[in-house]
């Protein structure tokens, strides 16, 4: 029995020479401070929140987003992780990789309203399986979703409540986000495609 | 990528690991109110014992329901030879099923691995005669690092009827892959032939004397306590009990010894144990005793292992990935 | 009238020379000129040996003919170079009466490819109770000389003795499978050392071999008995044997082409193939085979062949039968480990695979020398021809076979026995056991 030698994520892989910078580490603050006001107004202040990012990057966007709106609200927001590699359906797909672990704050999520934090929205599948892996954790009044970029090509009926960017892409494009506490850089970047 | 789990040196440190790892997110599930992912819907597992284990089966059963994959017990009791279906017709029969996972007891050295060869699914060993139980060794080192993190460096004693224990030969070669030091204990009637050339190569000590280890200059930090099986005492291995536990049991008095050398000392063993043989009961007992994390491990490493071989590619399933993981 | 005439034979190795066969018997050795109606056979470049003698066969007729008949045995014991073999007693029924040693002397001469010499269980079903009909099988049509249990040991030493004492009048030995059955039980199938610790198998100790043969020395000086030890497998064996025979003891000791080739660290991945009783041992007591062997401390080499069915093969290595195929591999063995290594030449295996074992075994019309007036037993050998083994083209039924694949140098190019020919290497058209049966 062989388990795959450590690499980085799959969005690390080796960047191309060729990708260029779509956001900057500002454009990244000011999309995370622009979501957390808008999580805020939607939701009438931030009492019920927790925030839950989906590792790897996920997690770190979600530290962030919670500081930002627990800054504007005076208050600490519950923040943890969700790790929804036994939920996924593309596992017979991909080398194995282990199973990581769901950190979930202490109040719990039930009649709480739940903030998923994903880098990049793509297929929906990462958010389908992370609505599964929810479901068996509690009973969340209402569940949010919160994403860097959102990059299109949908397969499954999900959308974001707050999108960073937009970011119309080819499907044979790669959309790299970088974020200082894994990376040690915060941008993003796509390469690939077709460009001439 | 081999797709069979037959012995512990199958596996590199950065397999244990990963196993070990993901165990530890499988422990979580196993905490919750709803005890299921649906990993691994679809796949059928089939755990084929030739020999009775109500603890091993269950704990593989339990793992495999809890990962959604369909479970099948089959029991296949006295295979002599000579007589009834070949080891090799009785594994083709099975595997003609279509199933995803083969995992076999035998209590026949090398059956798994004979198996292996034989069938297209997966075959999990989960003990084969007096030779291997590599789960049993990933739950011991489970328990283990949970309680005192890496075992780099770190000095486990095995002691007991090394001839006739897979327990023994598992976790030498797991403790070992994860950098800890090893010495086994046993009377030269328990200890398996050869082990002189056995411990220089593969880098473990050995020792007929328990209290040299007890009280020896490399403080012990978990004591593992192997069962000694009743048929032992009338085959000749020892005089009696009573010798037996005077001289190689853990004793209330040896673990106060181990206790005043190592505060954080554990002690471990497979079950079923013999209270008052090779382990007194107030030892069992002791907080030092980490018995039942043993068992409660089980389950959570025997999911990882069912992940770790079932989950990710197949043959047929493998498609070009063009995009990644991005969500 | 019609003859066979070999021509350009290299005899024992040594200068060449035309040799005339006919009637069964060698009329001429020298320089020959092909008279007309003779069949020539060329052996430039080919060794000519006396057909060789197996002491250790297994045919598992009567009893498990899906394994092995006699006539099947026999096409392979052709095609192996031999002229002779003695076909173990553990049969089923045993051959543990003159009747049963008539019926597979008989069905041999019936198969005419090779004397068929039945072996006398020791004691009635080898069960180490009772003696056999020792002096009936000797008197019979048979002649029995040679008296084993092999498979099993005659562990019981006072049975021992009273063997050893009834066999002299009529010049009989017993062939010992020397295994006490304490010290290395029926479970026993993995030599006892590293090896079997590591992959926790039951152990064969090599003192458990030791013991039996240090005792039956000691019962051959005592009652002046000649006792033969079966399929040597270590080095305190050698060194029994050797103090023996210095002594003047009647002890003679046969090793297999397995045991001088073969390392107990074949059995790491479980495959029964390389199961066999004594087991397969380490390196150093294969050295000393090789030496014994060499120096005339082991006077012969036995096959010790095992058909086995599958099904009695493919089960877990503890639960798997015992034993290999063997005789159309040994010649090619020791031609590559001790002929072309030059530890041996053509004479000493001339010595080892047919006048030692004919002797050992009271063959009065075999291991003969190459000379006229002889008996025309021979085997034409290929020196320097590659032989790989492939186990499905053998001769016998089973397919129990270590060998397979491997390549050896020295070939059996021609057997002949009794004056006809019952092996050429590359007739494709091997007589079928419809045509034995006749």
């Amino acid at each position: 029995m062989t388990c795959p030698e450590p690499t980085a994520p799959a969005t690390v892989a080796q960047i191309p020479p060729d990708a260029r910078d779509v956001m900057s580490a500002d454009d990244i603050a000011r999309a995370l401070r622009r979501i957390g006001h808008e999580i805020i107004e939607r939701n009438k202040g931030a009492s019920e929140l927790v925030v839950l990012g989906i590792p790897t990057r996920g997690v770190a966007l979600a530290d962030r987003l919670a500081a930002a709106i627990g800054s504007v609200e005076g208050v600490e927001i519950p923040v943890g992780q969700l790790d929804v590699t036994l939920y996924r359906d593309d596992l017979r797909r991909q080398p194995t990789r282990p199973a990581g672990r769901s950190v979930i704050p202490e109040v719990g999520i039930d009649d709480r309203i739940v903030v998923l934090v994903d880098d990049v929205l793509y297929s929906g599948r990462t958010i389908r399986a992370a609505l599964d892996a929810l479901a068996e954790l509690g009973r969340p009044r209402a569940v949010r979703l919160a994403v860097l970029v959102d990059r299109g090509h949908r397969e499954l009926p999900i959308r974001a409540d707050h999108v960073g960017k937009n970011l119309p892409t080819a499907r044979n494009e790669r959309v790299h986000v970088r974020v200082t506490e894994v990376d040690g850089e915060d941008v993003v970047r796509i390469s690939g495609g077709d460009r001439r | 990528m081999n797709r069979h789990l037959i012995s512990s040196a199958d596996l590199t440190r950065h397999d244990v690991e990963s196993i070990l790892t993901t165990a530890e997110s499988m422990h979580d599930v196993q905490r919750r109110e709803v005890k299921k992912v649906p990993t691994l819907r679809g796949r059928t597992v089939i755990n084929f014992f030739f020999e009775d284990s109500t603890r091993t089966r269950s704990s593989f059963e339990i793992a495999g329901k809890w990962m959604s994959a369909d479970t099948i017990n089959l029991s296949a009791k006295g295979s002599s030879a000579s007589k009834g279906e070949s080891l090799r017709d009785t594994a083709l029969t099975v595997d003609a099923m279509a199933v995803d996972a083969l995992v076999i007891r035998h209590n026949a050295s090398g059956a798994a691995r004979q198996v292996s060869e034989w069938v297209r699914c997966s075959v999990i060993n989960a003990g084969d005669g007096t030779h291997e139980h590599p789960t049993q060794a990933l739950l011991d080192a489970y328990t283990l690092r949970s309680r005192m993190g890496d075992l780099d460096g770190k000095h486990v004693a095995i002691v007991g009827d090394l001839t006739h224990s897979r327990v023994f030969r598992s976790n030498i070669i797991t403790l070992h892959t994860l950098g800890a030091h090893v010495t086994v204990v046993a009377p030269p009637t328990l200890m398996p032939a050869g082990v002189r050339e056995w411990s220089e190569s593969d880098g473990f000590a050995t020792s007929w004397d328990l209290d040299a280890v007890v009280d020896g200059d490399a403080p012990v930090d978990a004591m593992m306590m192997l069962r000694v099986q009743r048929e032992r005492m009338t085959g000749g291995y020892f005089p009696t009990p009573r010798e037996y536990t005077v001289g190689y049991g853990l004793t209330g008095e040896r673990l106060a010894r181990l206790v005043a050398r190592n505060p954080d000392v554990l002690v471990m063993h497979p079950g079923p144990m013999n209270r008052g043989l090779e382990i007194a009961a107030e030892v069992a007992d002791a907080p030092q005793s980490v018995v039942l994390d043993q068992v409660s491990a089980g389950v959570a490493v025997r999911m990882a292992v069912l992940y770790h071989l079932l989950a990710g590619e197949t043959a047929e399933s493998v498609e070009p990935v063009t995009q990644g993981a991005q969500a | 009238m019609s003859g066979l005439l070999i021509t350009g034979a290299r005899v024992l190795g040594r200068d060449a020379a035309d040799l005339l066969i006919e009637d069964g018997r060698i009329v001429e050795v020298g320089r020959i000129a092909p008279s007309p109606g003779v069949v020539v056979i060329d052996a430039d470049g080919l060794v000519a040996l006396p057909g060789l003698v197996d002491l250790h066969t297994h045919l598992r007729e009567p009893g498990r003919e899906d394994a092995e008949t006699i006539a099947s045995g026999s096409g392979a014991a052709a095609a192996g170079g031999f002229t002779a073999i003695f076909a173990m007693a553990n049969t089923d029924p045993v051959t543990d009466t003159a009747e049963a040693a008539e019926r597979v002397r008989d069905l041999g001469r019936t198969c005419g490819l090779v004397d068929v010499v039945p072996v006398g269980a020791v004691t009635m079903g080898l069960r180490g109770e009772r003696l056999a009909e020792l002096g009936l099988m000797a008197r019979s049509r048979a002649g029995v000389r040679v008296f084993s249990d092999d498979g099993r040991c005659v562990a019981d030493g006072r049975i021992m003795r009273r063997a050893l004492e009834y066999i002299k009048p009529f010049g009989g030995v017993v062939s010992q499978h020397a295994q006490d059955p304490r010290l290395a039980d029926s479970s026993a199938c993995c030599h006892e050392g590293e090896i079997s610790g590591r992959l926790g198998l039951p152990g064969w100790p090599g003192v458990a071999e030791e013991a039996i043969v240090a005792r039956d020395v000691m019962l051959a000086r005592y009652t002046g008995s000649r006792v033969h030890v079966a399929h040597v497998s270590t080095a305190g064996t050698v060194e029994v044997i050797r103090w023996a025979k210095a002594r003047g003891i009647a002890v003679t000791a046969e090793v297999t082409p397995h045991h001088l080739a073969l390392t107990t660290d074949l059995l790491v991945g479980y495959d029964p193939v390389y199961k066999v009783n004594p087991p397969l041992r380490p390196q150093e007591d294969v050295e000393a085979l090789r030496d014994a062997l060499v120096d005339g401390t082991i006077d012969a080499v036995a096959t010790d062949h095992a058909p086995h069915a599958r099904h009695d093969k493919d089960h877990t290595f503890v639960d798997a039968a015992f034993g290999m195929l063997g005789l159309e591999t040994a010649l090619p063995v020791v031609s590559d480990l001790l002929v072309r290594t030059d530890r041996l030449g053509w004479a000493d295996v001339a010595r080892i695979m047919s006048a030692n074992p004919a002797r050992i075994g009271g063959l009065p019309g075999q291991g003969r020398p190459l000379v006229a007036g002889e008996p025309a037993n021979l085997t034409l050998v290929d020196p320097d021809r590659p032989v790989t083994v492939d186990a499905a083209a053998s001769r016998s039924r089973s397919r129990n076979n270590p060998w397979h694949g491997r390549t050896f140098t020295g070939a059996v190019h021609t057997t002949i026995h009794r004056g006809r020919v019952t092996h050429r290497i590359d007739s494709t058209a091997h007589a079928t056991e419809a045509e034995y049966a006749q």
